[in-house]
């Protein structure tokens, strides 16, 4: 038979490089996430005063380009005559911190337990599940609040109360995701290989489930970022006088009528983080979706 | 004797009953030989080969009786630490589906040299080189380059040799094929076969063939056995089996292979389905389907028979016909 001794041959090895096209990146989310990034870390440099100095004369200062602004204090100042763009920017690092922190626990026990829940399956998973499906039920704000009471106001305390409610959504749609991967018979075949459901676990499940993951990541950087807001608003959020952007708007409210700038400067600016990153969101899932990728 | 498999019994325990996948099933395999296994989907051929690696879906699937002796040690009590030791190592399995057998994420030598690493203690550029004579071993074509290869940029038959390549390169003394071919194109189909005969030959393997295709094991396998409902119905030399089948389900799969020669206006197909197997009938298994039935086969389970040189039927009608 000469069939047998052919060596197979097949088509050549494309390096496969993602397509370079410029025009289909987010550049708006890009920008945005870019300079809130920058502007965390380098706060001190970039701040124009101390964000928690107070100085009562210059207070209720409006921004520059109103009528009785200054360049000294270039979007005015709040009640305290603290300078609002400074506080802005230290605002940046507390939604920062917390959005990182939070998700990173919450995030990975997500992580761990959808995988355990979908790959164990059984009562494993309907008990899990139902966990799931309790915390689920909580109103969010509800539980955050009932945490930061009972446990005391503090960065911790948000990190901990964001880390309970969203660690069910991810295990949630890992779980779904995992139910998928276990069937496909490299998993088979690695059982048939001698692996353990241990390393099968950290070596086929994990890295195939990886792209939902980040994708679920970016996507819930906004609502984490408004969860921590709103905490702040209703005041049990990051006490003062650490400025945050949720308990910005809260101050400023009592001014709206006078002093607009107080709440909805703070206001617009979690409004176009959560944007951005809903975007960068969206767009990483299709980008890492070959079959929409090719479209 | 490589593999001797006796009475093995192996049940499931599903939400429609007891499932009796495999229900007293014996057979034995030498190293070097091909055993075929055949018959329709649900027969218990996959149950079969899955019960031999003691991964029966978990935790509805046991082994209620019977032994599976590798080399003179039984497989059914070892603990599921030592099995670990067995699975890959001396008995190793390609699937049916090249799409699905390999991880999307990693490239060709992580996983082989995942597949080698269980089993040896070597490191990287080692395993790495072993790899590379894995995947010259099943003829692939430059194979250092092929190493760095993912699995979507292989062709389905390329990737089966993979396949092939991460179950042999531990050097495992038997070798069960789970229906290798049916998701190749045809053409494909003859070079995979040659490739695991020339693979068998160079390595002495052992090798359990499953199948549904009564040419493959034609060209393949030194002898088959038939299953049936969870039983062996016949078993046999290739060349004897297909001379003179004996049981009338044999008989029944042989007619219904198309074949070349002559004009056929319809191909014949057995009438019926197969049993439910949580609701088998009592007697013969294909009782309600053989056109030869009578009362006897309603009421009682033919014993084997022999029938010939190592040609075994469970079949009344293969009774030797005693002087009345």
């Amino acid at each position: 038979m000469a069939l047998d001794t052919a060596p197979a041959t097949d088509v050549e090895i494309v390096d496969e490089r993602r397509p370079r096209d410029f025009s289909r990146l987010p550049w708006t989310s890009f920008v945005i996430i870019t300079v809130l990034v920058v502007v965390a870390v380098f706060a001190p440099l970039i701040a124009t005063h101390s964000p928690t100095e107070q100085s009562l004369p210059d207070k209720l200062k409006p921004p520059a380009w109103q009528e009785g602004g200054s360049t000294e204090h270039v979007l005015g100042t709040d009640m305290l005559g603290r300078d609002l763009f400074s506080r802005l920017v230290y605002g940046a690092r507390v939604s920062l911190t917390v959005a990182m922190f939070a998700l990173l626990s919450g995030g990975l026990i997500g992580l761990a337990i959808g995988i355990v829940a979908g790959y164990v399956g059984g009562r494993t998973d309907s008990v899990l599940m139902r966990v799931v499906d309790a915390t689920l039920t909580f109103p969010t704000i509800l539980i955050a609040l009932l945490l930061a009471v009972s446990l005391g106001a503090g960065l911790r305390t948000i990190v901990l109360a964001i880390t309970v409610i969203i660690w069910a959504r991810f295990a949630r749609v890992v779980r779904g995701e995992v139910l998928g991967v276990k069937t496909r018979d490299f998993v088979a075949l690695a059982r048939v290989h001698g692996c353990s459901d241990l390393r099968i676990m950290a070596i086929h499940i994990v890295p195939n489930v990886m792209n939902t993951f980040m994708v679920l990541l970016t996507l819930h950087i906004g609502f984490v970022i408004i969860v921590e807001a709103s905490l702040s608003f209703l005041g049990a959020g990051i006490p003062p006088p650490t400025p945050s952007w949720g308990q910005m708007v809260a101050d400023g409210r009592s001014h709206i009528a006078s002093a607009w700038w107080l709440a909805a400067l703070p206001g617009a600016a979690i409004m176009l983080v959560v944007l951005a990153f809903n975007l960068f969101g969206d767009w990483l899932r299709d980008w890492l979706d070959p079959r929409l990728r090719q479209v | 004797m490589l593999l001797e498999v006796r009475d093995l019994h192996a049940h499931l325990q599903t939400r429609w009953g007891l499932v009796k996948a495999v229900d007293g099933v014996s057979f034995s395999v030498e190293a070097g030989e091909t055993l075929g296994v055949v018959g329709e989907s649900g027969s218990g051929k996959t149950m079969t080969a899955l019960a031999l690696l003691r991964l029966l879906p978990a935790p509805a699937g046991r082994i209620v009786k019977g032994q599976v002796l590798l080399e003179g040690e039984d497989l059914v009590t070892k603990s599921e630490r030592e099995m670990r030791k067995v699975r890959g190592r001396r008995i190793s399995m390609i699937l049916q589906d090249p799409q699905t057998s390999l991880n999307p994420v990693f490239n060709v030598g992580n996983q082989l040299v995942e597949a080698l690493r269980a089993h040896r203690a070597e490191g990287r550029a080692a395993l790495r080189q072993r790899a590379e004579e894995a995947l010259r071993g099943v003829k692939v074509a430059a194979p250092a380059d092929r190493l760095r290869a993912f699995p979507h940029q292989m062709s389905g038959g390329m990737k089966q040799r993979v396949v092939g390549a991460i179950a042999i390169a531990p050097e495992p003394k038997l070798l069960i094929a789970d229906e290798p071919t049916t998701a190749l194109d045809v053409t494909i189909q003859l070079q995979y076969l040659m490739l695991l005969k020339d693979v068998q030959a160079r390595m002495g393997l052992g090798m359990l063939f499953i199948t549904h295709d009564f040419g493959i094991v034609a060209r393949m396998c030194d002898r088959v056995a038939v299953m049936y409902a969870g039983r062996i119905v016949e078993s046999g030399p290739v060349r004897e089996l297909f001379k003179s089948p004996q049981h009338p389900y044999t008989q029944a799969l042989m007619a219904s292979v198309p074949r070349m020669e002559g004009r056929v206006e319809r191909l014949p197909s057995i009438d019926g389905q197969p049993p439910a197997l949580h609701r088998l009938p009592g007697g013969c298994r294909f009782a309600p389907r053989c056109r030869y039935a009578e009362e006897r086969c309603r009421a009682e389970y033919p014993p084997t028979f022999t029938v010939g040189s190592l040609h075994e039927a469970a079949c009344w009608r293969a009774a030797p016909s005693q002087p009345s």
